[in-house]
């Protein structure tokens, strides 16, 4: 279990705790966590799970794999810290994870 | 005005079969498809990529999935009404009245929504003022490259399309090519002639930079770029062009009255029928209690949605369930020879 606090761009806070195994974005899904579309479902086929991740967090969780980079060419607004939400997997280690969801997806 | 017995909206994977399934009971369709070949997401996101779930075919691509289904369709004669999106639909006695951006109508019993996650619509620039020159100065593709001859165009993105129209007009104007980081991706040929074309000064080529803002009255007269560190730079151009890949929107669909719940529409599982007699919704669009986004999914709601729609397009005969391997009727329709 970890807990992951999603943080909407009006600035809401959503803390809730995710099993170990799901994504960052499967954690937001079944939470009803506004904002993550998630079109394809987890397949790193579109971007529309994106999501800024902390400064101090980002350098903490596994790093980016092939393809991540590409899909995040077609994010909305994309920045240094932007990841894609299906591709961070949940453990013990990123207990406490912050991440700000972008004003819109698309 | 097009009468037929189903119309058909998406021509992915699942609108495709279910075409072949309408066909072999002896009803006809026509598909729309907002983009510009069959396939869907299949062709439109991963043609290259192997998929190893359809039953009986081990392996294969986006692409050649669909083809095959093309092919299995080669006995019929199915119009597909390709670059056009179905913006309305109306009801009129026992019909649905459906309209096309295009201006095409159809006037038919049954509308088979296997939309997918929508329509493919180009990802757009973030800043708000860019709407206001959009389809002057501002596209999102190219219809008319002879506009450019001679003038300073600006282009966004790091994919196939970007760099290719990149290395196309700076033959005959001058390019800006901004990307978001220093790694493109496309074509290796590509990106090596991207960066020798930049060495020779043909392009000009601004990476870790994005949109940060257009300006100017009635003309585009430049535009401000955001570099990672928060520098900004100002280019003159007379032209942007902004290559950011398809997202999917659910489009006019949203305003059929149908049940929409997050971006899916509710259906029933006997016939995968929505809250509308004679609208259904399947595959990835549609949503039940258990509902698979697999493609072997959009199959089997397709041919049930497809005898559903024969009891609408042919109310006064029965439908008789047949196998393709005995039926003289079926095999008469499929142009193959009876034993």
């Amino acid at each position: 279990m970890a807990k992951i606090t999603y943080i909407t761009h009006d600035n809401q806070k959503h803390e809730v705790e995710v099993q170990n195994g799901l994504t960052v974005m499967e954690g937001a899904v079944q939470n009803d966590i506004p904002g993550i579309d998630a079109d394809c479902g987890g397949g790193m086929a579109c971007a529309t799970c994106h999501v800024y991740v902390k400064e101090d967090w980002f350098n903490k969780i596994p790093k980016k794999e092939d393809g991540e980079e590409d899909m995040l060419d077609m994010a909305f607004e994309p920045k240094t810290n932007s990841r894609l939400s299906c591709q961070i997997v949940v453990s013990d280690e990123i207990d406490g994870l912050e991440v700000n969801i972008p004003s819109k997806q698309a | 005005m097009i009468k037929t017995d189903a119309l058909i909206i998406g021509a992915g994977p699942t609108g495709l079969f279910t075409a072949h399934q309408l066909k072999l009971i002896g009803l006809n369709c026509e598909v729309v498809d907002n983009l510009d070949k069959i396939g869907g997401q299949c062709i439109e996101l991963y043609p290259d990529k192997p998929i190893y779930d359809i039953p009986a075919v081990p392996e294969c691509t986006g692409e050649e999935l669909t083809n095959n289904l093309i092919n299995q369709l080669k006995p019929f004669d199915i119009k597909f009404h390709l670059n056009e999106r179905v913006e309305e639909v109306k009801k009129e006695n026992d019909n649905w009245l459906v309209k096309t951006n295009n201006g095409t109508s159809f006037s038919t019993p049954n509308v088979i929504i296997a939309g997918g996650v929508g329509s493919f619509e180009p990802r757009k620039f973030s800043p708000k003022e860019c709407e206001k020159f959009e389809n002057k100065s501002l596209f999102y593709s190219v219809k008319d490259k002879k506009i450019f001859t001679g003038k300073t165009v600006s282009i966004f993105g790091g994919g196939d399309s970007a760099l290719d129209w990149a290395v196309e007009l700076s033959k005959e104007c001058s390019v800006n090519l901004i990307h978001r980081r220093d790694e493109f991706r496309g074509a290796q040929a590509t990106i090596d002639k991207v960066h020798q074309l930049a060495k020779d000064g043909k392009i000009n080529l601004f990476t870790q930079y994005q949109m940060a803002s257009v300006k100017g009255d009635k003309n585009l007269e430049s535009i401000d770029i955001k570099h990672d560190n928060n520098e900004i730079k100002n280019l003159k151009t007379d032209y942007v062009l902004g290559f950011f890949g398809l997202i999917m929107q659910l489009g006019p669909i949203a305003n059929w009255g149908l049940n929409i719940d997050k971006k899916t529409i509710e259906v029933d599982t006997e016939k995968f029928e929505t809250n509308q007699k004679g609208i259904y919704a399947i595959g990835d669009i549609c949503n039940y209690p258990g509902k698979l986004k697999l493609i072997l999914s959009g199959f089997h709601e397709g041919a049930l949605a497809a005898r559903a729609c024969f009891k609408l397009a042919r109310p006064n005969e029965k439908y008789r369930f047949e196998f393709t391997t005995s039926s003289k009727t079926i095999k008469k329709r499929l142009g193959v020879k009876g034993d």
